[in-house]
């Protein structure tokens, strides 16, 4: 679904280059939760948005359903985001002056789709926002806004979410919460990229990674998950249940 | 969910910044439209002195006309169609005519395609002795002017004399205490008086006019008159040699001889006051266009500073827009919005502006229009309403101008968003 090879990226900074991501080399498969974890300022955004063909890498290659979207036009590119990608963000990100419900709607106007607004209200009772439907989000709690982000990001079913520190803004409780939804994507199918402080993320992940210094290690697997690997040619971790 | 409810949701959150956008959009279009009912309530006032004017001058000359008439009236005739072998010494002496011509001639004349001469007066003039009364009078028979027949016929300058009555000139009537209504004799004829004239000082005062045919009667000159007595056109001042050329052309056997100068001065003096009238008018218009062009030329260089400076507090507006909504421009391109549908956003936000905008502002401009007309013009309030300065062109020209100025000063900062690259956003979130 997701496949990172060998990408690099760098950028110009007061002190000379400055190297976010050094050749990394990622695969993930859908159904598959990976979670990568970090200090801050790792590169662990920077991946997510190379990831999600938002930032082009100085190097490597980035292939989204076997599409580089980097070789593709920005009105392509776009198209690519809308129909195979979800983002999640720490700071959810929600239009301020929409609410819930027309937030959840939102990625459908960049691909507009049959059925959409039924869509939108099913997700909102799914994440139990019903009564927030016509708030916006000023009137929410964190955790609601982050459950109503969750519920925009996979509006048009992405075969890959992404996910930056959903988690750093939330309590214990709700954080627990959205890595739930996060892993009941992987298991609906989708690939899951999140990258975390959290370390309770890591115990719904099939593989793990730590991101230091731009450099991708695996770590330990987790018990009764997926085999985790850095690099190509790991087996997924559906492949792993299913063995 | 279409593009349109995200602009106008955006709207209603960040109503200020719309509120001033319109403000603005309003002032440049109201300014606009407020210039373009100035000039239209000046054309109209224009139009109304102009009018008035016209008017007056219609009147003047009406007068003028009505006084040449009688003028002309007073002065006699100043054209004199003689026979040829008249001595013009003669005739200056004795003040008639000692040589006769058919009166046929004044028919011939009358029919001719002479255009220079529009009243035709045969007359048989002498001096007599009046017996009766013991005095020497000029006896002149006239019958009335000759029309000519291939011109509408105009009004007679001198009215015939009706058959069996006399005109009597003002010395005469005096002192012989004759009035309208007695019975006189003269020449063993009897006849009634018809009219007494005013004093004239001339000849005049000493002549009894009565019908040709009696006078041909009575001093034995049947179908004989010594002169014709002419009125040139009030319309064809031709120069003297031409009306001779003309009549001689038409009556060899004449002559012709110029009197009454006083007359054609009166003329062109009225022709000059009627110029001077006309002249005044061309001055009235010409100062008319000349302010409106000067009120055209201020107008235009106001609406261009205030829609200049319009567009740019616009600009700044839709600028700060943009950096306010960096974050939601970034999200927006993460969720796969298309460049082209951020630039649509923002530029479809302008051109509601500018409609809106446009929309105030046409009727600001046409209600300040009209109280600056009532105050800069003069003119009456009555005169410049609303609807009197209503022009469809100028609602459509407003709208026109305020959504291409939102849009035109929006497009920098809606390219800018547009091309915002959105991982810069997310970054430094």
């Amino acid at each position: 679904m997701l496949e990172l090879k060998e990408v690099s990226k760098s950028f110009r900074g007061p002190e000379g280059e400055v190297r976010a991501l050094e050749a990394i080399s990622l695969a993930v498969e859908a159904g598959e939760l990976v979670v990568v974890h970090g200090p801050s300022g790792s590169g662990k955004t920077t991946l997510l948005l190379v990831a999600g063909g938002l930032l082009r890498p100085s190097g490597g290659e980035v292939l989204v359903e076997g599409c580089d979207p980097y070789r593709l036009g920005p009105n392509q590119r776009s198209a690519l985001r809308a129909e195979s990608v979800g983002f999640v963000f720490q700071q959810f990100h929600l239009i301020p002056y929409l609410d819930v419900l027309d937030n959840v709607r939102a990625p459908s106007v960049a691909r507009p789709q049959p059925g959409a607004v039924d869509r939108a209200r099913e997700l909102v009772r799914r994440f139990s926002l019903e009564h927030r439907f016509h708030h916006v989000p000023a009137q929410l709690s964190t955790g609601e806004r982050q459950r109503t982000a969750l519920a925009r990001a996979v509006l048009n079913r992405p075969k890959l979410i992404l996910a930056d520190e959903p988690t750093g803004n939330l309590d214990e409780e709700n954080a627990a919460m959205v890595l739930d939804y996060l892993a009941e994507f992987a298991d609906q199918g989708s690939a899951v990229l999140l990258v975390t402080h959290d370390a309770g993320a890591a115990g719904r992940a099939h593989r793990t990674f730590r991101l230091d210094e731009g450099k991708l290690a695996p770590t330990s697997p987790v018990p009764g998950g997926a085999a985790v690997h850095a690099g190509m040619n790991h087996p997924s971790p559906r492949k792993a249940r299913d063995q | 969910m279409r593009t349109g409810r995200l602009v106008i949701k955006e709207i209603s959150y960040r109503k200020v910044g719309f509120v001033l956008g319109l403000v603005s959009i309003a002032v440049a279009a109201g300014c606009l439209v407020g210039a373009l009912a100035l000039l239209k309530a000046h054309d109209l006032r224009t139009q109304a002195i102009v009018e008035r004017k016209e008017a007056e001058t219609k009147v003047i000359m009406a007068t003028l006309e009505d006084d040449m008439r009688k003028a002309m009236l007073k002065l006699g005739f100043n054209i004199v169609i003689l026979p040829k072998e008249q001595s013009l010494g003669d005739w200056h002496a004795d003040d008639y005519g000692s040589k006769y011509m058919p009166e046929e001639y004044v028919d011939t004349l009358a029919q001719s395609d002479i255009v220079t001469v529009r009243h035709l007066l045969p007359s048989l003039q002498q001096k007599v002795k009046w017996p009766e009364r013991k005095r020497t009078i000029i006896l002149v028979g006239t019958r009335g002017e000759v029309p000519e027949l291939h011109r509408a016929p105009k009004k007679p300058l001198v009215e015939p004399v009706p058959a069996g009555t006399m005109v009597v000139g003002y010395e005469l009537h005096q002192s012989l205490g004759l009035k309208a209504g007695d019975q006189v004799e003269l020449l063993g004829r009897t006849f009634t008086v018809h009219k007494c004239h005013e004093e004239r000082g001339s000849k005049d005062d000493i002549t009894v006019w009565i019908p040709l045919d009696e006078a041909q009667d009575l001093l034995g000159k049947k179908g004989l008159i010594n002169a014709i007595l002419a009125l040139e056109c009030m319309c064809a001042w031709a120069d003297v040699g031409q009306v001779r050329e003309d009549i001689v052309r038409v009556l060899p056997e004449t002559q012709v001889i110029e009197l009454g100068s006083r007359a054609l001065a009166r003329a062109e003096a009225r022709t000059r006051v009627g110029e001077e009238a006309a002249a005044s008018l061309r001055r009235e218009k010409a100062l008319r266009a000349h302010l409106r062009g000067e009120r055209e030329r201020s107008a235009s260089v106001l609406v261009a500073v205030v829609v200049v400076a319009c567009g740019v507090w616009i600009a700044f507006l839709a600028l700060a827009n943009v950096r306010e909504r960096r974050p939601e421009i970034g999200v927006l391109r993460a969720l796969g919005f298309r460049s082209g549908q951020i630039l649509f956003l923002f530029l479809s936000k302008a051109v509601l502006m500018g409609l809106v905008g446009g929309a105030l502002g046409f009727l600001l401009g046409l209600f300040a229009g009209g109280r600056l007309a009532v105050g800069l013009e003069g003119a009456e309030p009555d005169a410049v309403t609303a609807r009197a300065l209503f022009d469809p062109a100028h609602i459509v020209l407003a709208l026109a101008l305020a959504s291409c100025l939102s849009a035109v000063a929006s497009w920098v900062p809606a390219m800018m968003a547009a091309r915002q690259e959105p991982a810069e956003v997310l970054r430094q979130e």
